[in-house]
């Protein structure tokens, strides 16, 4: 099962909920659970759930779990090299590249690559075998496992380079590392558009967070649209589940639209202070504050029962 | 031109504090960059005015009359967009990238790259000056461009107009939208949060601001939330050379003008408010 984790707004709090849910999940394996002594041994031997920071403009999922990372990958883009005793300066390349990544001024090719998509169309087009790609450095990606004292996880992030414009490539590889079986929890980044659909795409199931004021719900409505499609263009349907966080510090308008959308609303955290201070320190809510341990877990038993709905 | 790295910090908070505090004194020209979520229009209740069409990029068509299934377009495709089909080939919309490779490759010219209507742009005018904003489809690709067109539409208005700020409300991240709302700023103010994920996301968009040399300011938004954290982002500042100029209490007030669709100086005279007060005049006398 893949469940993502968005928001059209930023900050309303994903990373707080992706994190706290893989790890009650983690915790709530039955090996795990019937082991309570020497629950970690255990988990060893069982598939352990996969937390993704799909965020990779901002990964902040690491400050919070801490991960020991024992593996990393370049990301690469193959970006077009210009071979010029056979270019003929023909302006094809340029003409082709909907990016505007490629510019023919005179008897020059400009590449801007931070444009480049590393679509090939360039190469595809030259008449005179011109174009060579060469790989590019764009990010990177880590992964390693987490252990906590409640529960173990499997951690990947990717890192998208800084100046860097495109992040989706990034995502792709990522998600390279989703396993058929076991659980994953995607930690997506905020907005509506393409790295969040690639972050949602193939997901079972998208947990929106938002916050009860009148960008968040402006941003929640934004952001059911894009699953919508998301799940439209997909093999299955992807059903939506909202979180409220914050709850009480704004207005009524986020249930109201819930309810007459019927999407569910499977938790609401409180406007807690203390949540605000544990998160700024890097901690992790249901470690610092067992009381909300309970809420995480009925949390992921509500969103097993909407997919196996 | 306002940043963050880090999503929900109060970038639109502060953005629409400063139009109204900036149109007390000065002629104004408002862009929102953050074409995914525009949220300053919320607030600003404008005037809509004019609105246009934006056609980004295309998508790929496939018509399956000529289709022979010889499988070139998925050969080449990067974006696993093409679906195999055993008598005629498809396109997935939401994972083509409109690059136009599988329409080079046909041989039987069955592909067809269309324009697609990926957005809308809006000039509105709200009670502080004229707002650009824009709405892109959901799920949809380019909103780089869009940032640009909505960019350049705003600065052409304040050179005509002859205006005296142009103020950017700009996206979360560092990717293309921020990329393209950042480039040709006088200056960055990067709002951030004393929270572990606020400073290393603020690292992030300094990074940025510093690749494409735009000079950046800091400010720290909900300080007293944390003020450990708060002395911790403003002494790193310091020693990247990067001045922190102010600090934003937390208070409740300010979801309260959010609800009430006011900039939160309109709304109240608090200690926000006061702060903020002092945050446009740092930036005045730093861009003057």
């Amino acid at each position: 099962m893949i469940i993502t984790v968005a928001s059209g707004k930023g900050g309303t709090g994903k990373t707080m909920v992706a994190v706290n849910l893989a790890l009650v999940a983690a915790s709530q394996r039955p090996g795990v659970q019937a082991a309570s002594g020497d629950a970690k041994m255990l988990s060893r031997y069982d598939t352990r759930p996969l937390l993704l920071d799909c965020d990779v403009e901002a990964p902040n999922v690491h400050l919070f779990l801490r991960p020991t990372i024992t593996g990393q990958e370049e990301v690469v883009l193959p970006v077009p090299e210009i071979n010029f005793e056979r270019c003929t300066f023909c302006v094809r390349c340029a003409e082709a590249c909907r990016y505007n990544a490629l510019a023919v001024v005179r008897e020059q090719v400009l590449l801007f690559s931070e444009l480049c998509h590393g679509c090939g169309t360039c190469s595809l087009v030259c008449p005179e075998g011109a174009v060579r790609e060469v790989p590019e450095v764009i990010g990177l990606i880590e992964e390693g496992a987490a252990s906590t004292p409640l529960a173990d996880l499997d951690f990947a992030h990717g890192v998208l380079e800084v100046g860097r414009a495109i992040a989706p490539p990034v995502i792709r590889q990522l998600k390279r590392r989703i396993r058929s079986d076991g659980l994953v929890i995607i930690d997506a980044s905020p907005g509506t558009s393409c790295p969040v659909v690639e972050a949602l795409k193939g997901a079972d199931f998208a947990l929106l967070v938002t916050e009860p004021t009148p960008f968040g719900l402006h941003d929640l409505r934004l952001m059911v649209e894009v699953a919508r499609e998301v799940g439209a263009s997909g093999r299955t349907p992807l059903p939506v589940g909202v979180v409220v966080n914050r709850d009480g510090i704004g207005d009524e308008k986020v249930d109201e639209y819930c309810q007459s959308e019927r999407i569910p609303i499977l938790m609401r955290i409180p406007f807690d202070r203390r949540i605000a201070e544990v998160y700024s320190e890097g901690g992790l809510v249901i470690e610092a504050l067992p009381e909300y341990r309970d809420q995480f877990r009925e949390l992921y038993q509500r969103i097993r029962e909407e997919v196996n709905k | 031109m306002i940043l963050s790295g880090k999503g929900g910090t109060g970038k639109t908070t502060v953005a629409a504090a400063l139009a109204h505090l900036a149109a007390q004194e000065a002629s104004i020209v408002l862009a929102d960059a953050d074409v995914d979520a525009a949220n300053l229009e919320l607030v600003l209740s404008p005037q809509l005015q004019e609105e246009g069409e934006f056609t980004g990029g295309g998508l790929a068509v496939i018509d399956p009359e000529l289709c022979i299934a010889c499988g070139r377009c998925h050969d080449v495709c990067r974006f696993e967009a093409i679906i195999p089909g055993d008598e005629v080939y498809a396109v997935d919309e939401i994972g083509c990238e409109g690059c136009g490779a599988c329409a080079y490759a046909c041989p039987m010219e069955a592909i067809e790259m269309q324009e697609q209507l990926d957005g809308k742009w809006f000039r509105s005018q709200a009670c502080y000056g004229p707002l650009f904003h824009a709405h892109l489809f959901a799920a949809r690709e380019n909103s780089g461009k869009l940032v640009t067109l909505i960019k350049n539409k705003a600065r052409a208005l304040a050179l005509e107009r002859g205006a005296d700020y142009l103020l950017v409300d700009g996206p979360p991240g560092i990717g293309c939208p921020v990329i393209a709302a950042i480039s040709g700023a006088d200056l960055t103010l990067l709002v951030t949060e004393p929270t572990v994920a606020g400073a290393h996301d603020l690292g992030r968009i300094l990074g940025v601001a510093r690749h494409f040399g735009i000079p950046a300011v800091v400010c720290v938004n909900k300080y007293d939330l944390n003020f450990a954290k708060t002395e911790e982002i403003a002494a790193w500042c310091a020693a990247q050379g990067v001045p922190t100029m102010g600090r934003i209490p937390f208070d409740q007030e300010v979801t309260r003008a959010m609800v009430q669709g006011k900039p939160i100086t309109e709304h109240s005279d608090g200690a926000v408010a006061e702060e903020l007060r002092q945050i446009w005049a740092w930036l005045k006398a730093r861009l003057d």
